[in-house]
């Protein structure tokens, strides 16, 4: 198992993590380092198990459709960083440019 | 006031009660005592006298009037800074939350409110409750009241700290993979994770949901109960909470063990890297449950050395996730480069997050992407059925099984964070019992012989079954006699 | 020989549509699902994505995807659970969307669609639940994402359940896709469980069409058309990606696959990014929230609570009204329409033709000036089933009613009130029309003459002078009677 340079930059960017060069360097052997550790379930037959999501088995648990109490708009965007007309301020829209 | 201190919540239920002290006393006296143990083991992330002062006034009014919330009306308490106060500034030990205010309060705060509880204050964790030892906070460690040059443990570092400390008689974590029995264990205290969906997560701050629960600390057996019972119980808000009622745990909790099964786990007897003292400690341990009554019962769940291996996938995982939402759109920080969102978003994570969680969330967006998710979190959750089957199959045999709580005691600081990987193994014992959802209890069960240092006996119970394993570690607790031991505790 | 070049082409679209439910709260908190208001306002911890608040998903918001799966024949599974949807963006809260992946509530169901090309049923891969997310502004340039300075986001929206319906890619041409999103919104809106208005954006359609030689055994690239705000655009838009695609590939062209935006005002396409790098969504099953398995029971009664849906009602209706195709397309476009109609034909207890002309001849051209649906307009079935009657009992005349009913759709008042305020009676009265029969006769001589002389042609203008006397009161047919059995 090991990572390479590669994955880290793909996986920084799929998590949006601006990591410098050195962060970079120092995860790539953390990671190989823990997916080793981590790899050791690969040596388990798990063939005829399901997936376990949720350790305990409930099902069906909704809500009513009932309306209920809001934030006011002043306790919505208390802790914004930036806000303005009532709406909360982010930088120009841009896609994700991929690789 | 000093006696006060180290008393129990249950006591000082009854010294309210009989109006020896008043809650506004109580809540001075420790308040007082935070000024004089806080700056030498850094337990706060923020204190709330006013807010103490003012329930405790309210508490002692509605005693006047002959009324009272509960039987604990008036009861300090103190929450680990993962739990949403409303009003009051709640961190998760992170930067990127450092101002965050939540206009709402958790489940577990408002019930404990509820229950005239008063408010001393947020205590200090590892960031985003990932690590275990508490020197991941964003704010600086906490110390080991027994050491300060050692670790209290972590996730959830803060409220041990303190109630070792006299500080507080009691106060709330969280354990995600041993984040309550870990540093209960490592500060000589009481620490519970309850069954996955006892306690309601709502308005907790979520690291792994599928894995965290909230859990009482305390210094007695009885009061970690009590706790556990103010607040537990299904919560329409949380989809994963248990619509079930909470039974008793006091009733028949002196009922004592005799001829209970209890289990020793075949594949952690030779656990590498367990501490000899601590080995010694919980040997004696489980001598002394046979000696109560116990029939010891060997068995092997081979699964349980592969749970930590699942873990750091399926926690990371969700955890990647979970932490998305810190984005720098709609609280707390964003960072000032970074002209459109990728870029800002980016930054903000980049200089909000610590090293430890941006190598979980690095592990877990890895563990979920294309191409390796069947090899990695799908095997993970296919490796917890394994741990659930191998249990189920286990309580056939026995009522409870009994483990150390931690593989070694408290650690000096540094020791293990240069090297993430031994720093997750300090939850090997702990770990199965969240992936599962079982419920597990750490209690003191004396000072190692190698360090003078408390050592921490796991007990652990099938799900809902708390019950038993309360009934189970009170008789342990008295036949020790720790708890009441003025001798066993730090002197600080 | 040669070959046409719609012989030589064929166009594979494949539709996937979004539809707001009109629930009381949203998905997964209590937040009314209402439009309008200052922006974050209707929002909470929940679908803020704040730190700590958890989802608890609405148990009508299920149903309505039940029962939309149901209406559209898919099978309802017994397994069914949300995922999450991993991707960054600044209208999404929580930067995941809570969605179904490979557990949705329905699968495998089909619509069947007419049109000038047959009918033919259009496969539905899968209905699931999910939840919408907020809304940007953006602020400087052309007011469009791609030249803005900055964004303004409100998540008044965010966490309003939406369900996706993804279509096979059964439809072959921009026709069929306008017919399968008209008989879809008329399923959806016959269930009553969303507003399905595509210029609010309570029904979003984006398409995926690709272009190949006929009988080529790819498909061939796919480009995803957006931004189609009504049922007319989504045919406009198609078409000319249809051709655009043909062309392209008649020039020697290689089509890439791309997202293409359609805009409005030009009937045209451009494209919006070429670059379809892999998102990689990451899903894995939301563990804030444990599966369902609806049993039977509950199925059978989501299944059960079904109205008519709108094939078998124009199957009723031309079984029982005796209407043309045309006739019942419109009068079931919505089931208020339909509703209305067979309210006022039952109230009027004759001939529903009848009802028919009057809606579609008199009510919709009054109706499309005001751009009312039938039902929200003043006039009541009942009233207009009376205000027929009295056509019927010759109390009024035709060309009365019309000045009639123009009045009820002004103010909603019965027609007998009309009639008496307007002073319109019909005169049936034998004396008082025989009155002016008489004059009439008096004062036309010479056309009486023409009349007994066998010229019966002449009748018309007799009678005409009659009605002017009555000031069209008169009842036309008892003045010809008596004018023919006067003069003879
Ligand atoms: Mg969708
Ligand atoms: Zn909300």
């Amino acid at each position: 198992m090991s990572i390479d340079r590669k994955t880290v930059d793909h996986v920084a960017r799929l998590a949006r993590l601006d990591l410098s060069e050195e962060e970079r360097t120092r995860m790539q052997g953390e990671m190989t380092a823990i997916l080793t550790h981590a790899g050791k379930i690969q040596e388990l037959d798990l063939d005829d198990l399901e997936p376990t999501s949720h350790a305990i088995p409930l099902r069906n648990h909704m809500r009513p459709d009932v309306a209920g109490r809001c934030l006011t708009q002043e306790e919505a965007l208390a802790n914004a960083p930036k806000a303005e007309d009532g709406r909360f301020w982010v930088p120009r829209i841009v896609e994700d440019s991929g690789e | 006031m000093s006696e006060l201190l180290w008393k129990s919540a249950k006591e000082l239920s009854e010294a309210l009660s009989n109006k020896e002290v008043s809650a506004v006393e109580l809540a001075q006296a420790m308040l007082a005592r935070a000024d004089e143990v806080d700056p030498k083991i850094h337990a706060f992330l923020k204190r709330t006298d006013e807010i103490a002062l003012e329930q405790a006034k309210a508490a002692d009014e509605r005693r006047a009037r002959g009324e009272t919330s509960s039987a604990f009306d008036g009861v300090p308490v103190a929450y680990k800074d993962i739990f949403c106060t409303k009003g009051v500034t709640t961190t998760m030990g992170s930067k990127i939350l450092e101002t965050f205010v939540p206009p709402y309060s958790a489940t577990v705060v408002e019930r404990c409110e509820a229950a005239g509880l008063t408010m001393l204050g947020k205590l200090n964790l590892d960031e985003f409750a990932m690590g275990s030892s508490t020197e991941w906070s964003a704010y600086g460690p906490t110390k080991n009241p027994w050491d300060l040059e050692r670790v209290p443990g972590g996730s959830s570092g803060g409220p041990p700290a303190l109630i070792m400390s006299g500080g507080v008689p009691w106060g709330w974590g969280t354990d995600t993979g041993g984040s309550v029995r870990q540093p209960a264990a490592l500060c000589g205290c009481v620490g519970v994770k309850p069954t996955y969906g006892l306690v309601s997560r709502y308005g907790i701050i979520a690291f792994a949901s599928s894995l965290d629960q909230a859990g009482p600390f305390a210094r007695t057996v009885e009061d970690a109960a009590i706790l556990l019972m103010l607040a537990a119980g299904h919560d329409p808000m949380d989809a994963t909470s248990i619509p079930q009622e909470v039974p008793n745990y006091l009733d028949g909790i002196d009922a004592g063990i005799q001829g209970m099964k209890i289990g020793i786990v075949k594949e952690f007897t030779d656990t590498e890297g367990l501490q000899p003292g601590v080995k010694q400690r919980v040997d004696e341990a489980y001598t002394r449950l046979e000696r109560l009554g116990a029939e010891l019962v060997e068995i092997s769940l081979p699964s349980f050395q592969y749970a930590i291996s699942a873990y750091y996938l399926v926690a990371p995982a969700e955890a990647s996730s979970n932490l998305a939402r810190y984005d720098g759109v709609r609280y707390a920080l964003r960072s000032d480069e970074g002209t459109d969102i990728v870029k800002m978003t980016s930054r903000t994570r980049d200089e909000g997050f610590g090293p430890e969680v941006k190598r979980r969330i690095m592990l877990g967006t890895y563990a979920l992407s294309a191409g390796y998710y069947d090899a990695y979190y799908g095997k993970a959750q296919k490796t917890r059925s394994l741990i659930i089957k191998e249990l189920d199959a286990a309580y056939e045999k026995v009522d409870l099984i009994v483990s150390p709580s931690s593989p070694d005691t408290a650690f000096k600081f540094g020791a293990k964070t240069a090297d993430p990987l031994s720093m997750y193994l300090s939850d090997i014992f702990t770990v199965p019992v969240n992936m599962a959802g079982n419920a597990g209890i750490s209690i003191p069960c004396g000072l190692s012989p190698d360090d003078n240092l408390p050592v921490g006996l796991q007990i652990i119970a099938k799900s809902l079954d708390e019950k038993t394993m309360f009934r189970a570690a009170h008789a342990f607790e008295q036949d020790l006699g720790f708890a009441s031991d003025p001798g066993m505790r730090p002197q600080i | 020989m040669s070959t046409t070049a719609s012989e030589m082409y064929e166009t594979t679209v494949g539709l996937e549509i979004h539809v707001e439910l009109s629930t009381n709260s949203k998905m997964f908190c209590a937040c009314p699902v209402d439009f309008g208001g200052d922006p974050n306002t209707r929002v909470c911890p929940v679908c803020l994505g704040m730190p700590g608040s958890l989802p608890v998903p609405n148990q009508m918001a299920i149903e309505y995807t039940m029962k939309i799966a149901a209406a559209l024949h898919c099978d309802i599974a017994r397994f069914h659970e949300f995922h999450r949807k991993n991707y960054f963006y600044p209208d999404m809260p929580k930067n995941y969307q809570i969605s179904q992946y490979d557990h949705p509530i329905g699968t495998k169901g089909y619509v069947e669609v007419t049109g000038d090309f047959g009918t033919k049923r259009v496969g539905i891969n899968r209905v699931h639940l999910e939840e919408d997310t907020g809304k940007s502004t953006h602020v400087g340039g052309s007011g469009r994402i791609a030249d803005s300075d900055h964004s303004l986001v409100d998540f008044n929206r965010a966490g309003t359940p939406l369900v996706e319906i993804v279509s096979e890619p059964d439809i072959t041409s921009a026709e069929e896709a306008r017919a399968f999103v008209t008989e879809l919104r008329a399923i959806l809106e016959s269930l009553d469980v969303s507003d399905v208005r595509m210029e609010e954006g309570s029904m979003r359609v984006d398409a995926n069409i690709s272009t190949r030689l006929t009988g080529a055994p790819e498909y061939g690239a796919k480009v995803e058309v957006k931004n189609m705000n009504s049922i007319r655009s989504v045919g406009r838009a198609l078409e000319f990606e249809e051709k655009r695609q043909r062309k392209a590939l008649d020039d020697g062209e290689t089509l890439v696959q791309e997202t293409r935006h359609f805009d409005e005002k030009t009937g045209t396409t451009s494209s919006l990014r070429t670059k379809e790098f892999a998102f990689d969504y990451r899903y894995f099953p939301e563990p804030d929230m444990v599966p369902f398995e609806p049993d039977q029971a509950w199925i059978e009664r989501v299944r059960g609570s079904l109205p008519e849906l709108p094939a078998s009602k124009r199957a009723r209706f031309a079984e029982i009204y005796g209407l043309s195709d045309k006739e019942i397309q419109t009068l079931t476009t919505t089931s208020a329409t339909a509703g209305w109609f067979e309210e006022a034909v039952a109230a009027y207890g004759g001939e529903a033709k009848k009802i028919s002309n009057w809606i579609l001849a008199d009510l919709y051209g009054l109706l499309n000036e005001s751009g009312q649906e039938l039902s929200d307009g003043k006039i009541a079935p009942a009233q207009l089933a009376a205000l027929v009657k009295l056509v019927d009992d010759g109390a009024i005349s035709g060309k009365q009613a019309k000045e009639v009913i123009t009045v009820m759709f002004e103010t909603g008042d019965d027609p007998a009130k009309v009639v008496e305020e307007r002073g319109l009676k019909q005169v049936s009265d034998t004396g008082a029309i025989e009155v002016f029969v008489d004059e009439v006769i008096a004062e036309n001589p010479d056309a009486v003459e023409k009349i007994r002389e066998g010229k019966d042609g002449t009748l018309g203008f007799l009678v005409g002078q009659v009605m002017k006397k009555s000031r069209g009161q008169a009842n036309p047919a008892m003045v010809n009677d008596l004018l023919r059995s006067k003069i003879n």
